[in-house]
């Protein structure tokens, strides 16, 4: 028996709405095959993944604070992926403004007033995009492939942290552990509800990102110029539009969000800079802008369900021991199944049997 | 000294060179896929893995090249069966493979493993200089050398090495022609598959003989990278894979020594280097175009 692809005339709209949940779905049963392997009842695995993170108010919150760096990045990049800008580097955009942003507390501690934590974010967000303007550079002025080079720049990004934190930047009065001081109140995130639960304004940025980005994605002229350009270039040069600039405005956006995520980690969900910063929201990021098929709004639902699952690891870790190393192969089957899936949207998947043979098989059966 | 610092620059090298002529193979036949990481570090935990239920650094190596190779067929099944986008699925099986083997290696942590040792050629291996790099080292480094021997011949002097190009510059043409487009690209994307489990096999049998999670370390990337650098040429990825061992072999010597420089800056350098290197060769567009395989990365349905 083989496989045959037959395109669709149109695509569907169907399998379009449908393809994220298959996906899902098919994600599930991989993973409780996946747990009986690995001798642990299936149920009891998938019911502390999905259903025990969202039985308590704290645990919501909770899932809030895992939720906004992911969204804050995976929009953007949603969009850099639709204009066919392969930024893969969140993850050091994300430390450049973790560090960039926090330099006004831990080099001038003095400085307290209510301007500082703006300003903090600011600088987040030019950091992240200053550091996803490296490889856009490189793009536009060498022809370099964007993917290795950002990719590249993570890396630089990971040591230049650690470097900071154990060296220059390290609290005097840490004990010698790596890390800077703690920030002062002034440069702390709020939380949004501090009596129900950690959740921070991170979590309210994000969805204003998401909604801001999903309207000019829809409604605006730059949203049509993202999209025809990621299409078909040629179309994009014909109408006008100038592909280098996008190269620039794909990755600055997916950069400042990036930045604007690492900032806001560092003031509100951790509260000084240290070693353990990259933890790869980055590149669990890149798994949530696919399941959210490169659409805002879709990428805000598929944040959340991503953050269950590092919720998830750590329930089911604590209570059927389940390692929580787990939690980083049931994203990426995540992703391979969102990616086989969405082909239903393009194609029929039609199975043929092997010629004559099996059709005569077919007969006598 | 000198020695051996050419025998580990020579260790260094021939994990990126094993895993880039494989990805060479696979780009050349039109295939685009930025999984090398995820097949690595699935090669070097199955390997780490065999190597020590067995005993054998050989069986590791072996079990190494099968799991690279099965994983890459996931990649070939979605992108040339279901002709997904090669690069999101690339970034899957490389984000797939780092997820899996952290689970898969957690039990390995801390283990000491097997390494396989060096040969050592009699009276050969004693010459001055030449004699400890050119016949005193392991099996694998000679491995990669033929390697990238054969595959050179392949690609320029046998008619099958000329098909799988025809498939990679223009398979529309290659398929009027007969071609089996899908079914060539399916045997490339396995052998790179299989030369990535085998890199990644290197680094936790011989490089360090130990399971450390991600401990790749971008080394896939940067074989991804010598292929654009060596413009889809063997020997030039050779040279590459060597000038990139001799800079990540150097920064190291330059921590030993302490010369001043925080060491977490100088551990950047391999990484800096290759954006380096990708921006001086991919300078000049015009030679790129003609070098790239002209169907890289571009989906294939044949049309019945």
């Amino acid at each position: 028996m083989r496989l045959e692809l037959v395109k669709r005339p149109q695509h569907s709209t169907l399998f379009s709405a449908l393809s994220p949940f298959i996906a899902l779905g098919l994600t599930l049963i991989a993973g409780a095959i996946m747990f009986s392997l690995l001798g642990k009842n299936p149920v009891d695995a998938l019911y502390y993944y999905f259903i025990d993170p969202l039985r308590e108010t704290w645990s919501l919150h909770e899932l809030a604070v895992k939720a906004a760096p992911l969204i804050l990045i995976a929009v953007g990049l949603s969009v850099c992926y639709s204009s066919n800008n392969w930024n893969i580097g969140a993850e050091g955009q994300f430390i450049a403004g973790a560090i960039l942003g926090s330099s006004i507390p831990v080099l001038l501690p003095g400085f307290q007033s209510w301007i500082v934590l703006p300003l903090m974010l600011i600088l987040g967000m030019a950091g992240g995009a200053a550091y996803g303007a490296i490889p856009a550079w490189l793009k536009v002025r060498f022809n370099t492939n964007e993917i290795l080079t950002s990719l590249m720049l993570v890396y630089v990004a990971q040591l230049f942290n650690d470097w900071l934190v154990r060296g220059p930047w390290r609290n005097p009065q840490g004990f010698s552990f790596p890390g800077t001081v703690r920030f002062h109140e002034y440069a702390v995130l709020p939380e949004i509800w501090p009596a129900a639960g950690r959740a921070n304004w991170g979590f309210v940025f994000a969805l204003v990102a998401a909604f801001l980005l999903w309207f000019m994605m829809s409604r605006t002229l730059k949203g049509f110029e993202v999209k025809v350009l990621g299409q078909s270039p040629r179309a994009g040069r014909f109408a006008g539009f100038s592909s280098s600039r996008m190269v620039f405005f794909a990755f600055t956006l997916s950069g400042a969000l990036a930045g604007l995520a690492g900032i806001c980690e560092v003031s509100g969900a951790v509260g000084h800079l240290n070693e353990k910063l990259s933890i790869g929201y980055g590149f669990t990021a890149i798994i949530v802008a696919f399941l959210g098929r490169l659409n805002p709004l879709g990428v805000v639902a598929a944040g959340l369900v991503l953050a269950l699952t590092y919720l998830g690891g750590e329930a089911a870790q604590i209570s059927i021991g389940v390692s929580d190393k787990a939690v980083r192969a049931f994203q990426g089957m995540l992703l391979f199944f969102v990616l086989a899936c969405d082909t239903l949207i393009h194609y029929r998947i039609r199975f043929v049997g092997a010629r004559a043979g099996a059709g005569e098989a077919m007969r006598h059966v | 000294m000198f020695d051996a610092i050419i025998i580990t620059i020579a260790t260094a090298a021939t994990p990126i060179l094993i895993a880039a002529i494989g990805e060479l193979v696979v780009e050349r036949s039109g295939v685009l896929n930025l999984g090398v990481e995820g097949m690595m570090i699935m090669g070097a935990v199955t390997g780490f893995g065999v190597a020590l239920t067995t005993g054998s650094p050989w069986l590791g190596f072996l079990a190494a090249a099968v799991v690279g190779a099965l994983f890459s067929l996931l990649f070939g099944f979605l992108t040339l069966t279901l002709v997904t986008n090669q690069v999101a699925t690339g970034l899957a099986l490389t984000l797939l493979g780092l997820g899996v083997s952290g689970m898969i290696g957690e039990a390995f942590i801390g283990q000491p493993g097997v390494k396989m040792g060096n040969i050592s050629i009699p009276l050969l291996s004693d010459l001055p200089f030449v004699g400890k790099l050119l016949f005193g080292q392991d099996p694998i480094f000679y491995l990669s050398i033929l390697l990238t021997l054969a595959v050179a011949w392949f690609l320029f002097r046998t008619r099958a090495g000329l098909t799988l190009r025809s498939v990679g510059d223009n398979h529309a043409s290659a398929h009027a022609l007969g071609i089996d487009v899908i079914g060539i690209r399916y045997m490339a994307v396995t052998f790179g598959g299989a030369c990535a489990g085998v890199a990644g096999g290197y680094l936790s049998l011989v490089y360090t003989p130990q399971w450390i999670e991600n401990m790749t370390a971008g080394r896939g990337w940067i074989a991804l990278a010598l292929v654009v650098f060596a413009s889809w040429r063997p020997w030039r990825v050779l040279a590459g894979a060597y000038l990139f061992g001799a800079v990540s072999i150097g920064q190291l010597h330059a921590q030993a020594l302490g010369v001043g420089v925080p060491s977490q800056l100088l551990s950047a350098l391999p990484y800096l280097a290759t954006v380096v290197v990708l921006v001086l060769i991919s300078r000049n567009r015009r030679l790129t175009m003609i070098n790239t395989p002209a169907s890289l990365g571009r989906a294939f349905v044949p049309d019945r």
